[in-house]
């Protein structure tokens, strides 16, 4: 107990308090300690918000398995829902159906779940990391970087088909991209969100550039136009010898991530704040960039730069489910998933029997929707 | 929990300029220590030097007998908690959920709260009367709100040593009182950055006064608190009493002639 070195009569109008007890308490509350309605009233919210999350979680899951068959079932073939159950079924026959299902949309309903929940999940740790909503998984250069690689391997016609030779270009040219941000925000020794922000859209101003430069001194204009389907993104070229890459680059920085949950929640409190709770922000957020990086880089060569995805589902998920980052992830990557798998849905029907860039459609579909939600949350009177 | 902390010839100089020159300070275990001075004479640096998000550039800061400025982060902040000025920014986490985040020096990375750490947070809720608040959203508290979750965030990591800049800041005078009252119960020691004289005189042990950037006066209030120091110091004119009921010395200061 502290010592009484000095006189302690009453602060104010208050009654005398002695050095060594609370503060005397304001008629009306019990100065027992924590009165016993609060103690009741916690585990019921708590338990509550859990069943929430819970509903959260089910529904989206149910979501996206209704979407997967829904992507499996609709294109410019009908398959009923029942054959594509049949045709997925081990040991089923072979039929032009099945070979549908199985060679060409299961790959790319696939790879959109991997994308999507990828690209959402990288976007809500980058928000976190540069400690700004506006962040997405493209703001740090990765996808500048990405094209250009792309571009300057389809300028200049390395590898046999393009179709090999851009996402290996891509992911070339992402990493680049990485190292150098990683560089110019590491100069000086700490890495803040502010520096970090200030690299990555340096570099991506620089690499655009360049991107435009080698495909305006392209002596083939169809360049141009491969080149601008690619950078909108589409999961067109989905092929099951490509897939266990972002999948099993995923199923490692899922889990991960999700482990760095508690360190990332600090880092929402700013650069003192998550300081002073404990972390080696500097070390942590160079660690994450890195990691985040990698798996945007592996995602972008899959299925080139699909935007929105990882601005809009991080926001929609924190209206769901709050900003802590173990309730927050998971829903990120289900919706992210879902977001994408509908999306791409919507890319090869609406106007089949040609693709529509997915980008544009996550875009002109997300933007709408996220309107709303803020709008319907801002009409409750939460802070948005 | 409580322990001793002890600076030692603390230095900070950045760009060229020195911010802090070689301050010597201690707190008792226990005590309650204000930091006073006029705006930029340094109290903020010097407890970002203690709190560890500044490095001093020469000087040593022991808490009891470790080297605090050796220690890592996690390691400092099972002892060490503090308010900075800065505020959570925008992210929409609730009252309670930044309150909890009290805990993580004393986690691991993936480590689950616990029963007993929501009982931590709950205690520390009702102490510093918000647990009304622990569902609202933080960025939608008035700024005694906010000031009263921080402080409620220091004290749900147990520390040995409270470092608080300006913990009344914001505050109406109802919960300055209640605060600073509360600091004492702790029986944790506590420096404090206060700019109220009076409020430093009624609650502090000691008070160690501080201008540009040196130490120029410690001791008790009694001692500290003269008309020639405000004088010098702050360039103002005090009449100083001692107050016949709290018997703490008074500050009533003089328009300039």
């Amino acid at each position: 107990m502290k010592p009484a070195t000095q006189p302690t009569p009453a602060p104010g109008t208050e009654p005398a308090s002695v050095p060594g007890t609370e503060p005397a308490s304001v008629p009306g509350t019990e100065p027992a300690p924590v009165p016993a309605r609060r103690t009741g009233a916690r585990p019921s919210t708590a338990a509550a918000s859990r069943l929430r999350y819970g509903a959260v979680l089910t529904a989206l899951t149910a979501a996206l398995a209704l979407a997967v068959v829904a992507g499996l079932s609709l294109g410019s073939v009908r398959i009923p829902p029942g054959q594509v159950i049949d045709a997925l079924l081990p040991g089923a026959a072979p039929s032009p159906f099945r070979t549908i299902v199985m060679d060409v949309r299961l790959p790319r309903v696939l790879l959109g779940v991997l994308v999507g929940a990828g690209l959402a999940v990288c976007g809500t740790v980058l928000q976190a990391l540069v400690r700004n909503r506006l962040a997405d998984p493209f703001l740090l250069g990765i996808s500048s970087g990405a094209s250009t690689g792309a571009v300057v391997v389809l300028t200049l016609g390395i590898g046999a088909t393009t179709a090999v030779a851009m996402p290996i270009g891509a992911f070339a040219g992402a990493l680049a991209a990485t190292v150098l941000v990683y560089g110019l925000a590491r100069r000086g020794g700490s890495m803040t969100g502010t520096r970090l922000v200030l690299a990555g859209v340096t570099v991506s101003y620089i690499l655009t550039a360049l991107t435009t430069l080698v495909l305006v001194s392209s002596a083939r204009p169809e360049h141009f136009r491969e080149a601008l389907y690619w950078s909108l993104g589409g999961l067109g070229s989905a092929r099951w010898d490509a897939l266990w890459i972002p999948g099993l680059v995923l199923a490692a920085a899922l889990p991960l991530l999700l482990a760095l949950a508690r360190p990332l929640d600090l880092l929402l409190v700013g650069e003192e704040g998550a300081t002073v709770l404990g972390l080696d922000v500097s070390r942590f957020r160079a660690a994450v960039f890195i990691l985040v990086s990698l798996v945007t880089a592996v995602l972008v060569s899959a299925s080139g730069a699909v935007g929105f995805i990882g601005l809009m589902v991080p926001h929609a998920a924190r209206l769901l489910v709050g900003a802590t980052h173990r309730a927050l992830l998971p829903v990120s990557a289900l919706g992210g998933a879902l977001a994408l798998v509908v999306a791409d849905l919507a890319a090869r029907t609406v106007a089949s029997p040609q693709d529509i860039p997915v980008g544009v459609l996550t875009a002109l579909i997300g933007g709408p929707l996220f309107l709303w939600l803020m709008r319907s949350r801002n009409a409750q009177g939460a802070v948005l | 929990m409580t322990a001793s902390l002890t600076l030692t010839g603390i230095t900070y100089e950045t760009d060229g300029r020195t911010l802090l020159h070689g301050i010597a300070l201690d707190a008792r275990p226990g005590e309650t220590v204000g930091l006073v001075g006029p705006n930029g004479s340094g109290k903020t640096t010097l407890l970002r030097c203690v709190y560890g998000t500044l490095r001093p550039s020469a000087g040593s800061i022991h808490l009891d007998g470790d080297e605090l400025t050796a220690l890592g982060p996690k390691a400092r902040a099972r002892r060490v908690a503090s308010v900075p000025q800065d505020s959570p920014g925008e992210f929409e986490l609730t009252v309670r959920e930044i309150v909890a985040m009290g805990r993580a020096p004393h986690k691991r990375f993936w480590e689950q709260d616990t029963a007993n750490d929501a009982s931590v947070v709950d205690d520390a809720l009702h102490r510093l009367r918000i647990t009304d608040l622990a569902d609202r959203a933080f960025p939608s508290l008035s700024g005694g709100e906010r000031q009263r979750a921080l402080v409620a965030r220091a004290l749900v990591q147990r520390p040995a040593l409270l470092v608080l800049d300006e913990p009344t800041n914001h505050l109406d005078i109802r919960y300055q009182l209640e605060i600073l009252g509360l600091i004492r119960t702790l029986g944790t020691t506590s420096l404090l950055a206060l700019h109220d004289l009076n409020l430093a005189a009624y609650y502090c042990d000691r008070i160690h006064v501080l201008k540009a950037g040196r130490l120029v006066a410690s001791g008790t209030p009694h001692e500290v608190l003269t008309p020639e120091l405000l004088a010098e110091v702050y360039r103002v004119k005090a009449e100083i009493a001692v107050h016949p009921t709290t018997g703490a010395p008074t500050i009533t200061y003089l328009p300039p002639a």
